[in-house]
């Protein structure tokens, strides 16, 4: 029996929902977000257009204005323009690593949304991530799309085959903003077993999961994206996480798939995390349009300097109480006891600066469905390393630009990324800049033109670089920036990976677990380290190109 | 004589807006160095250009904004309501929810088919209006998806069904060093596309107009807001009115009317027909003189190079390449767009 570990989650029961985790901050929050309900009711009935405050006045501070928190505003109703709605993302949360950084982010969600949205108005920006429900109303009806915030439900799909997490979620702070109707649990576990995950429950709640992903469609105006959270070194989360993804292909061919997947690092505890992460690379490669791969020792390591910044008593580095970097209550003492939810807020993290400038306003709009248009160049070469800055906090508000050039360039060194990697002495293919908060092109430029000497980009995308501006930064931050990198520094990750798979495989350990499984069979090992190496053998080809010299080639002839 | 203002994409909208702002603010500024009847003839003619009738006094300006996704629509006809002083028609904005992905085939080949009634209807609306109308001005980028592909969409369009009418595209040229890593691809495909079907390409390039901020201005953190803005002055003093063949008073001139033109200044055309130049007695804004140049030369050769060449390189590897066949953009297309630009560059440079 292989051991049941908790993946790379980690063993504390505790790890999210115990008594300590600020419920206050919550109710504080749940009283912003949504009002008396019958007061909400008559106020939304007043409102001609939808997303207005109710009067034809313009509001106190102008559109536009620089790092503008107000987020979306609302039309004076004397316009009379009917508002086109934005699209609308779903987050399907697998596995015990999956459902608990899927947490994370929803907290986070919730509380950047309470910080930029001051009426308590449901707008365009929340509507991306939540529903506003009218909980007095039974069934399906109870969906308001304008108005007044009654009650928040989070556009979540939430899937484990342990029973654990998901009641831990249910119990803590956040149980109100799920469905409980979104909800797919077990009570045995995948056993850290890929083909558990992906075959038996993936057989066993294949129509459960179509129905509860087709609700969660239709509950949409405009599906965007599917935003997969997983982990690949488990069973739940590798196996059923990725049998989930081609489910959402067949059933949803328009909609984006990007999977957040964590890898496991190399001390990982659970013995077959190699082949159930080698199993998942397959399906990865075949059915998502983007992968964010990260791995635990990066963000351990973060976590690690956060604190040795804090404790140093380093100057300018006091963290702020509001940042929502480091944990959930912002108080530096409770890092220490959970390390996970620190660790877990920066992969949240990640994700709401993905979206940021799909839901909020700025001068330069990035829309998801540019991530994989300017990041992928090849179908296949789509796995993108995620570095965030700042992860902790500056002491002062009014920053001169050196510090602002500051966290361009920490964007760029290997402390600041979620992935163990070297992407600056390797080849870029792509990269994005996603910045948010009070920061002009001029910025922008003037540091791409700083760094880029120092990259190397691909012969044919010298110029590579996608850039997007944001008004409304992060909470508790003036600025933040995140980078995206498609480059050859992943193929590392993939070597070792396949080097461990090696390992087990060439002496058949533990292999009869896999293949007790019915329609698991050896070739299905073999097919996935060759889709593997596959990819590996392209990051090589690329390699090659990387000392060649730059030349442009000859061009159309043309008779005059 | 009227013109109908398209504005595309966030880009288009953005800057449409400061256009129409700065073209307001110019026909009623104070400072007017001329004679009252000369500011009345010149407001009169400004106004009936740009703006229709008015509702409770704010004019509306002549334009109709599309774009693929909400947030900039919003904002542009929230902004203009808030200033009180012109606005932006009620029913003049066509948007939907998913954007086109800085993508020009999904622009061009999805988007524009499926929406093309209602936008040219709200265009045909908008013309209609006008008692005389002169043509349209088309605001887009070439980086993006909706402006570019979106936008060679519909000039084509505009192309059949007003073919009697003017057609000038303000295209803007991205910066160099990336906004949009496939910028080049879409700036080949929309100005292949844009040859055939524009009477008028005018060309401003984010570089430059970054320049301009930094050096002239003086700016220290230029936004997109203040490159609007510059963009937004030196195209109301193109458009400003001038005077007609008839003399003073007589701001009839057709403001897009020297373009028709498009062949080259060769060396067997008399000087003085190379040169248009229009007078105004009336100052432009806030300034006392000011001279607006707009050439047709070899200027443009250069960065028309360098797009071709990187996008070349690029099309070699076939990177993104399957972004645009999903949508029925295939390597042909490619190819008819490197060889027709290919003629354009070599003819300047055979000047």
């Amino acid at each position: 029996m292989l051991t049941k570990q908790r993946g790379p989650g980690g063993p504390a029961p505790s790890r999210y929902g115990n008594e300590e985790t600020p419920v206050h901050v919550h109710g504080f929050l749940t009283e912003k977000l949504s009002l008396n309900l019958d007061k909400s009711v008559t106020t939304s009935a007043t409102c001609g257009s939808s997303v207005t405050y109710g009067t034809s006045a313009p509001s106190e501070s102008a559109v536009g204005e620089p790092g503008g928190c107000e987020g979306r505003r609302g039309l004076p109703r004397s316009l009379g323009w009917p508002p086109c709605s934005m699209t609308q993302s779903v987050v399907v949360q697998v596995g015990q690593c999956g459902n608990q950084i899927g947490c994370c982010f929803w907290d986070l969600a919730l509380r950047e949304h309470a910080a930029v949205n001051q009426k308590g108005i449901y707008d365009e920006a929340i509507s991306s991530f939540f529903r506003n429900v009218d909980t007095r109303v039974v069934g399906d009806g109870g969906s308001i799309s304008k108005g007044k915030i009654c009650s928040l439900k989070a556009r979540a799909v939430l899937i484990d085959m342990e029973e654990g997490v998901v009641n831990e979620i249910l119990q803590g702070p956040l149980r109100d903003v799920f469905d409980t109707k979104q909800l797919i649990t077990d009570i045995s576990g995948s056993g850290n077993n890929w083909a558990v995950g992906h075959r038996v429950f993936g057989n066993l709640y294949q129509e459960q999961i179509l129905e509860k992903l087709r609700k969660s469609a239709e509950h949409c105006d405009c599906l965007q994206c599917f935003f997969i959270i997983h982990s690949m070194g488990g069973g739940t989360g590798s196996g059923l996480g990725t049998f989930l993804l081609k489910v959402l292909e067949d059933e949803f061919p328009e909609v984006y798939r990007l999977v957040t997947s964590v890898y496991p690092s190399g001390e990982d505890d659970v013995i077959t995390s190699p082949y159930n992460s080698i199993l998942a690379m397959k399906e990865l490669n075949e059915h998502a349009d983007c992968v964010l791969p990260i791995d635990n020792q990066s963000l351990f390591d973060i976590i690690s300097k956060i604190d040795l910044m804090v404790n140093s008593g380093k100057l300018g580095t006091t963290i702020k109480p509001k940042s929502l970097v480091t944990s959930s209550a912002g108080a530096s003492k409770k890092r220490q006891e959970k390390p996970f939810d620190a660790m877990n807020n920066i992969v949240a993290n990640l994700l709401l600066n993905l979206t940021s400038s799909a839901r909020f306003e700025g001068s330069l709009n990035m829309d998801l469905n540019e991530i994989s248009m300017n990041l992928v160049p090849f179908p296949q070469l789509h796995y993108l390393v995620s570095s965030l800055t700042p992860l902790y906090t500056l002491a002062d508000v009014n920053i001169p630009p050196r510090r602002l050039d500051q966290m361009f360039s920490d964007a760029f060194s290997k402390h600041h990324q979620l992935i163990q990697a070297d992407p600056k002495h390797n080849l870029y293919l792509a990269c994005a800049l996603m910045v948010r908060g009070n920061v002009q092109i001029s910025d922008l430029r003037r540091n791409i033109e700083r760094l880029k000497p120092s990259l190397q980009f691909v012969s044919w995308n010298q110029e590579g670089w996608k850039t997007s501006l944001c008004s409304v930064p992060p909470v508790g931050h003036s600025y933040s920036l995140l980078a995206l990198a498609n480059n050859t520094c992943v193929k590392p990750t993939f070597v070792e990976l396949r080097e461990r798979f090696m390992r087990l495989y060439k002496k058949k350990a533990h292999l009869h677990h896999y293949l007790q499984i019915e329609g698991m069979e050896e070739s299905c090992f073999t097919e996935a380290v060759s889709s593997l190496s596959a990819l590996i053998q392209e990051y090589n080809q690329l390699d090659a190109t990387k000392s060649m010299p730059v030349e442009d080639l000859p061009r159309l002839s043309i008779a005059v | 004589m009227s013109i109908v203002t398209l504005q595309l994409g966030q880009c288009g909208n953005q800057i449409g807006f400061e256009v129409f702002d700065a073209l307001f603010s110019d026909s009623h500024c104070p400072q007017r160095l001329c004679s009252k009847r000369e500011n009345e003839a010149y407001q009169a003619s400004c106004k009936e250009r740009f703006f229709s009738e008015e509702e409770n006094g704010v004019p509306i300006a002549r334009a109709v904004l599309v774009d693929m996704e909400p947030k900039v629509i919003n904002q542009t006809l929230l902004k203009a309501a808030q200033s009180g002083r012109w606005k932006y028609g009620q029913h003049s904005g066509f948007c939907q929810k998913q954007g086109s992905g800085n993508n020009w085939a999904y622009g061009y080949s999805v988007h524009g088919p499926r929406h093309e009634e209602p936008i040219l209807n709200l265009i045909q609306k908008e013309a209609e209006k006008c008692d005389s109308l002169s043509g349209f001005f088309i605001i887009m980028s070439m980086a993006g998806g909706t402006g570019s592909g979106l936008g060679a969409f519909v000039t084509q369009n505009l192309q059949d069904q007003y073919s009697s009418s003017l057609k000038m595209n303000q295209i803007i040229w991205p910066y160099g060093t990336g906004e949009v890593i496939v910028q080049n691809y879409n700036s080949i495909l929309t100005l292949s596309h844009l040859y055939r079907s524009s009477d008028a390409l005018l060309v401003h390039e984010n570089d430059a107009v970054h320049k301009i901020c930094a050096k002239l201005m003086n700016i220290k953190h230029i936004s997109f807001s203040d490159i609007n803005q510059v963009l937004a002055h030196q195209l109301g003093s193109v458009f400003q009115p001038t005077y007609s063949a008839e003399g003073s008073f007589h701001y009839r001139r057709n403001p897009l009317g020297g373009f028709k033109d498009p062949a080259l200044y060769t060396s067997w055309l008399a000087p003085d027909n190379a040169f248009n130049v229009w007078k105004t007695q009336r100052a432009f804004s806030k300034y006392e003189k000011s001279a607006a140049l707009v050439s047709n030369s070899q200027f443009l050769v250069k960065p028309l190079d360098v797009i071709v060449g990187k996008a070349w390189n690029m099309f070699a590897s076939k990177a993104y390449i399957h972004q645009y066949t999903k949508f029925g953009i295939e390597e042909e297309d490619f190819l008819d767009s490197f060889t027709l630009l290919e003629q354009v560059v070599a003819s300047y440079r055979n000047l």
